[in-house]
């Protein structure tokens, strides 16, 4: 079977009501596991003390933040090229569960950078992506609330989020293409497998992530089924007042 | 068996106050706009089955 088959609402929303379940049980019990894991049984760190607990919610909620832009990219492309309309209404899904994602990774890194760099806020490299990352999110959902026609919407609103997608870029990058700012480098770089972060740090970190990984998949998933919904029953609407 | 935070105590709570909150309003809100997307398409449907 193609995975084509998917762009079926009914097809996917079939898939969906599956998957759901198992990827809300998992999810939660990650997130919560992780959570407890490194704030409870993991040690100060020599320098920056108890605020290292901060690392298990501010690093699972950047990667999220880059990685759900990224998602609606993908998304949207499948839309711009196939029109396929589950997937426009996938990057609608994703927006919100970014945003906050987004705002969740600013919150923890203004409280963690007040004690360690004597400041909530630099204009950094770093944070200024992330902050313009967070205004695109907005601009993003605005502009599918502002335009009438969904057709049309999914069409702007997927020009906008390629436009975004040089800030998810930049924000996952930053610190690489400028060396200056406040914020350090990536602790766990996928590509070499270097990681500066000490195992006792690092695996309640992994499950952490992969919680919030898993959460934003089973609430995208939520998500894009309620659109699904609404926008069928918006269309059954005005059948029926045509109808009439 | 809290931990103890030390001076920084108030950092560390309050973001993991904030960062709790802010998941349990996302998740908040998505299930309740879902629950009113199943009953708006409910409603809609039985609408029509009535019309024929």
């Amino acid at each position: 079977m193609s995975i084509w088959s998917y762009a079926n609402p009914v097809k996917f929303l079939a898939l969906s009501a599956k998957v759901q379940p198992v990827l809300w049980v998992t999810s939660i019990s990650c997130v919560v596991v992780g959570l407890i894991w490194g704030f409870f049984f993991t040690p100060d760190d020599f320098r920056q003390g108890s605020t290292v607990k901060i690392i298990y919610l501010h690093v699972p909620s950047a990667l999220m933040a880059i990685n759900a832009w990224f998602m609606m990219l993908i998304t949207s492309l499948i839309w711009l090229v196939r029109r396929h309309h589950v997937s426009a209404l996938a990057a609608k899904a994703a927006a919100p569960v970014g945003l906050v994602m987004t705002l969740i990774a600013l919150v923890t890194g203004a409280i963690w950078g007040q004690p360690m760099w004597g400041t909530w806020w630099a204009w950094d490299p770093r944070l200024t992506s992330f902050l313009i990352l967070f205004l695109f999110y907005l601009g993003y959902i605005a502009l599918w609330e502002a335009v009438e026609d969904p057709d049309t919407a999914a069409d702007l609103t997927s020009v906008l989020c390629l436009v975004g997608s040089v800030f998810a870029v930049l924000s996952r990058y930053a610190v690489q293409f400028w060396n200056q700012g406040l914020h350090q480098g990536t602790s766990i770089p996928v590509a070499t497998g270097e990681r500066t972060v000490s195992d006792v740090f690092f695996y309640p970190l992994l499950v952490s992530m992969i919680g919030f990984g898993l959460l934003f998949l089973a609430l995208v998933l939520y998500r894009t089924g309620t659109e699904i919904r609404l926008r069928r029953a918006q269309a059954l609407r005005v059948r029926l007042e045509r109808a009439a | 068996m809290m931990p103890d935070l030390g001076k920084y105590a108030t950092e560390v709570l309050s973001a993991y106050g904030a960062s709790l909150a802010l998941l349990a309003v996302l998740i908040w809100l998505t299930l309740r706009r879902g629950k009113a997307a199943r009953a708006a398409l409910q409603d809609v449907e039985q609408e029509s089955g009535k019309n024929g």
